[in-house]
């Protein structure tokens, strides 16, 4: 069996989100069960068919078993790997492995954090986390993680490539001129390029456009197999392929700054779904940070390795452009609370069905969506979705 | 170093700092040179590691200028830095402006006193 075998055999049956901006005085995991009712409510199925889970979280090294007893479910198939945002994109082979051995029937991806409102807040969790998990050979000369690995990141590629600052600028902008259009999205004031590069410096070449949005969210997803999906309440998104690559924690372990490993994870998913870049309607891409979004379209063929400024410039990815990226606006002005892979996911999902309003991209049946992971894109997973015409 | 050694690769890298001594690590199998120091070998899987002083010179590779507010202490840089051995650190570039450093230019490695902790930092080669 190659990944191939496993091509549109999973679908996406139903997909949530609940407490995008500010949800105050709830609990990561308050708004993760609500955003789970509403995916499984979508899909057409109630909590106790959801036999499979795939879910994680920053601050709890055991978080499924906190979902289990919060939703009530005893799932027969559990995934709780954190490589960081990427992770909710990465749950989909295992769980797609899982569905297609029939070892359970229903999975559902699940996500939630407060981190904007909560009253432990930001501060003390980083702390905490260096804590529990040293960082010895960086924390002494106090990285402001995560904006400075990929400004070391963004340092490298300007450096490398000519890539300018008004080219990161022109990544902001994009996913803002999105985010008008999203009625869900966080921050929807006009942006200009001046405003970006005029604002306030956080790690050099970043100003604070340039770094996601720090908000809470929750998103949840529910994953069954294709024939199933046919018979449920919403039109099946299959899941043509997922793919991950893994190479490294930090910014000083990477090995080039200016390659990511969705170089072999957009190779491997793009091979086994028979497709290629050209032939994606629609693409939403982890933006962290703005250098994410040139990384990720260079990387997965976009277009070429250093071309990516220059790929994005004049509203290219913007409404209108030549390639539709990040709609809902992308982290940099949808949502971001910590880890935004399910969100880009979903509006993967919410695309393909039509349901995107103002945003649509009109007749899209193909869709890319690559997570990112980690303080200097230590994983990446790519999956590429399409609707029944597409198969 | 040898996987029975009663101490780590990283307590010892820390002792060596703390008596002012960089030392990082080559892999008696493959002869790589490897940072940050290890117990088994990320080029070979081997377990051989041996200490080995390195030229203590080498290159900004990238560098960033982390804004903090002047009453905080102000801004400072944090650079990686590809030692002529071929590994790379992140470390800071010192004697110098934050602005002022750049990718390309040549550095230099002295351990100093990090609140009781010795710690790798680098100047400017032209500036000493």
């Amino acid at each position: 069996m190659s990944l191939k075998d496993l091509r549109g055999k999973i679908a996406i049956a139903g997909v949530g989100t609940a407490g995008c901006g500010e949800a105050h005085g709830m609990s990561d995991l308050e708004i993760l069960s609500l955003a789970a009712k509403i995916a499984v409510e979508d899909a057409g199925l109630s909590m106790k068919d959801m036999d499979g889970l795939c879910t994680a979280n920053l601050n709890a090294a055991m978080w499924p078993l906190n979902v289990v007893e919060c939703l009530g479910i005893r799932p027969k198939f559990v995934e709780g790997t954190n490589i960081g945002g990427a992770a909710f994109v990465a749950h989909q082979l295992p769980a797609m492995l899982a569905l297609d051995a029939g070892v359970c029937d229903a999975v559902l991806v699940c996500y939630g954090s407060t981190q904007r409102t909560a009253a432990f807040g930001r501060k003390e969790r980083g702390a905490a986390r260096i804590l529990l998990d040293p960082d010895p050979f960086q924390s002494p000369y106090q990285p402001f993680n995560p904006p400075s690995s990929y400004a070391l990141i963004a340092a490298r590629h300007m450096y490398q490539y000519g890539t300018t600052r008004r080219h990161l600028a022109e990544v902001a902008v994009a996913a803002r001129k999105w985010a008008q259009l999203n009625p869900e999205a966080f921050s929807r004031d006009p942006l200009d390029i001046d405003t970006v590069l005029k604002a306030r410096m956080i790690s050099d070449p970043f100003t604070a456009y340039d770094c996601c949005l720090v908000t809470d969210g929750a998103a949840a997803y529910v994953m069954t197999r294709a024939e199933r999906a046919k018979d449920l309440k919403k039109k099946p998104i299959y899941i043509l392929s997922n793919a991950t690559a893994v190479w490294h924690r930090s910014v000083s372990g990477m090995r080039d700054l200016t390659v990511t490993p969705s170089t072999e994870s957009g190779e491997r998913a793009f091979a086994a779904a028979g497709l290629g870049p050209k032939d994606m309607d629609v693409v939403q891409i982890y933006d962290a940070f703005s250098i994410n979004t040139i990384l990720a379209l260079e990387d997965l063929g976009f277009c070429g390795k250093g071309e990516g400024g220059p790929f994005v410039e004049n509203g290219a990815i913007a409404p209108g452009g030549r390639l539709p990226v990040n709609t809902n606006g992308g982290g940099l002005s949808c949502v971001h609370p910590n880890m935004y892979g399910a969100f880009a996911t979903i509006e993967a999902a919410r695309q393909l069905r039509g349901e995107c309003g103002e945003r649509q991209v009109k007749g899209a049946t193909t869709a890319l969506v690559n997570g990112n992971g980690g303080n200097s894109s230590s994983s990446q997973s790519t999956s590429v979705l399409a609707t029944a015409d597409a198969l | 170093m040898h996987a029975n050694d009663p101490e780590g690769a990283e307590a010892r890298y820390q002792a060596q700092l703390n008596e002012g001594r960089f030392l990082i690590q080559r892999c008696n199998e493959c002869d790589k040179y490897v940072f940050y120091p290890r117990v088994v070998c990320p080029h070979c899987g081997g377990a051989s590691l041996a200490w080995v002083e390195p030229k203590g010179t080498g290159a900004v590779y990238s560098t960033t200028t982390v804004r903090r507010k002047a009453e905080a202490g102000g801004d400072y840089d944090v650079s990686l830095i590809e030692l002529d051995e071929g590994v790379r650190m992140m470390s800071r570039v010192e004697g110098v402006a934050p602005a002022e450093v750049k990718i390309g230019m040549r550095v230099r490695a002295k351990v100093v006193d990090d609140k009781g902790a010795g710690l790798v930092v680098f100047t400017a080669e032209e500036a000493k």
